[in-house]
């Protein structure tokens, strides 16, 4: 896999906070990296590094082997760049926007105008082309952001919540232009969803209070949450707390929850020592006792549960 | 170069799409106008030149120039675009240069929009075209020196009406650098050669010598180092506060 960004222990302070504090990883070629974090963790400030907006306080970022502070030229043409709130300049209409984007990147004539009518397919803005960009809807305009930052089909593409804002549709969109995309490029977006991470995303990557707290796939990162692998289970006929008692003497149980009632129908979260896979045994038992099973399911674990674990201090010490 | 003139295609493009051209061009013509014929009692003096005319510029300048200015970084700024802008390949002092040119221009489309004046003049009498032509390059020139300060102020802030004010006590202080308003507030306590420097720094001074007619380059270098030194600022305060 090739590395197309690099960062290495990138700091930034303003006066005495410090929004980012040692960031170092890598990002390859195919690789849709997903920045999760809370507000204010220094998600938008890591990207602001990355495109040489903002000047690190300390440590490097290089794009395809460019620095993006001393070879700031070379690192920026490489570089596809969504800031977030998706900002465009509102008195000009899409089509005069992406021409004076496509001039900016150094395209002209027809290979501009080629390349704009694409990108406008590509993102759905036939429509609203010749409309001023500050009449069109907040789907549009993180469209037109979306275009500007895909326009010269960069090698690196760095998105501040892309979808934000947009309807179940136009994220639906967008995420499948982002997975289209994926395979040529190297790809950093950030994002509050945790459900856009399981659609998009190939790396997950946690953020707190400036420091990377957790980075692997999206299923590692479930692998975290404390209802990995539990089992659910619904059964009507039985009282509950029988029912505990008979599951609890199943190998490998180690504690069961009740998740509620509903007529006779019990709910029971059963965790297994040691993430072991029991939902076989559980249902075995189920059967034996002669229980109706309205409901047995292995839990894979909610991103939220991780998010939360990681990223509110009071929780990651209990 | 060649982004410069894109930058610069853009924002001049962008005056002219909102009304912010049409307002500023005829409020422009409208009060050199009355500031010539009434303030400046053009018919009665009997004379066939434009002083009157170029006589007010300094002060038409010192409050149509920062309502210009004052949009040019803090827009960027408040709109966010700014970082749209400076993550684009491009360098800031392109970003700075293309976007003062663009303003620049604009105010000279405006100072040409007074051409009937000159057509008047040499109607009724015949005037001194040489001294009309300096004077109108000594305008320009001015123009620019209000507009790279203003530049510079509206980089300072998102909000544009501090920016306008900022900029018109700042471009106050330069017309009136040479007058015992601003010299009393040194004379007293600071030495001979600081109070002739200020003095010289008058926009006054320096534009009035042209205007007689005297294309002086020290007027002309003076007003060039002034705008450098405005627009090197601008760069320097959008590079420490673009992460506000």
């Amino acid at each position: 896999m090739t590395t197309m960004v690099e960062i290495n222990n990138l700091r930034k302070a303003f006066g005495s906070i410090v929004a980012v504090d040692g960031v170092s990883f890598t990002v390859g070629k195919g690789e849709v990296v997903g920045f999760l974090g809370p507000n204010g963790a220094g998600k938008s400030t890591t990207m602001k590094m990355i495109t040489g907006f903002l000047t690190a306080t300390s440590g490097t970022v290089r794009v395809c082997g460019h620095d993006v502070q001393d070879d700031a030229l070379a690192a920026k043409t490489r570089i596809g760049y969504l800031p977030e709130g998706a900002p465009a300049y509102h008195d000009m209409t899409p089509a005069s926007f992406l021409t004076f984007i496509g001039e900016m990147r150094g395209k002209r004539g027809d290979a501009l105008k080629r390349t704009i009518s694409e990108t406008v397919e590509k993102v759905n803005l036939q429509s609203v082309l010749d409309q001023p960009i500050e009449t069109l809807s907040k789907g549009f305009k993180r469209r037109v952001g979306l275009a500007q930052a895909i326009l010269h089909d960069p090698e690196v593409l760095v998105l501040d919540e892309p979808t934000d804002g947009l309807d179940p549709n136009q994220k639906h969109e967008v995420r499948t232009l982002i997975r289209a995309m994926a395979q040529e490029k190297a790809i950093i977006l950030s994002t509050h969803i945790l459900e856009e991470v399981h659609a998009v995303c190939s790396r997950a990557m946690i953020i707190a209070k400036g420091k990377v707290v957790s980075d692997g796939t999206p299923a590692e990162l479930e692998g975290q949450a404390p209802t990995h692998n539990t089992v659910l289970i619904t059964v009507s006929g039985v009282e509950p707390t029988l029912a505990h008692d008979r599951l609890m003497m199943v190998k490998g149980v180690k504690k069961i929850e009740e998740q509620g009632k509903d007529g006779d129908r019990v709910r029971l979260r059963i965790y297994s020592d040691d993430g072991q896979w029991i939902l076989p045994v559980i249902g075995q038992a189920a059967r034996e006792q002669g229980w109706e099973v309205q409901e047995l399911y292995q839990d894979r674990g909610q991103l939220d549960d991780v998010f939360r674990l990681l990223t509110t201090p009071q929780q990651a010490l209990s | 170069m060649e982004r410069i003139r894109v930058i610069f295609k853009r924002e001049l493009a962008g005056y002219f799409a909102t009304p912010i051209a049409a307002v500023f061009i005829v409020i422009f013509l409208m009060l050199s106008g009355a500031f010539t014929f009434y303030l400046g009692n053009y018919f009665v003096r009997g004379q066939a030149d434009l002083v009157p005319f170029f006589d007010f510029h300094p002060w038409l300048y010192l409050v149509l120039i920062p309502a210009l200015a004052m949009r040019l970084w803090a827009e960027e700024r408040r709109s966010g675009t700014i970082e749209l802008l400076l993550t684009l390949p491009v360098t800031m002092w392109e970003a700075v240069v293309g976007k003062f040119l663009a303003a620049w221009c604009f105010t000279g489309v405006a100072l040409l929009l007074t051409f009937p004046m000159w057509i008047t003049v040499n109607l009724l009498g015949e005037p001194d075209n040489g001294v009309i032509f300096a004077s109108y390059i000594g305008s320009l020139l001015m123009a620019g020196g209000f507009l790279a300060i203003g530049s510079c102020i509206s980089a300072l802030t998102k909000n544009q009406v501090i920016a306008f004010v900022v900029s018109v006590v700042i471009c106050l202080g330069f017309i009136l650098s040479g007058f015992p308003l601003v010299l009393e507030l040194f004379s007293g306590w600071a030495p001979q050669f600081l109070l002739s420097a200020i003095s010289s720094f008058s926009f006054l001074t320096h534009f009035q010598s042209i205007s007689k007619g005297v294309l002086d380059l020290r007027d002309i270098l003076y007003f060039l180092s002034l705008i450098a030194f405005w627009l090197f600022a601008t760069a320097t305060v959008i590079d420490m506060k673009k992460a506000e």
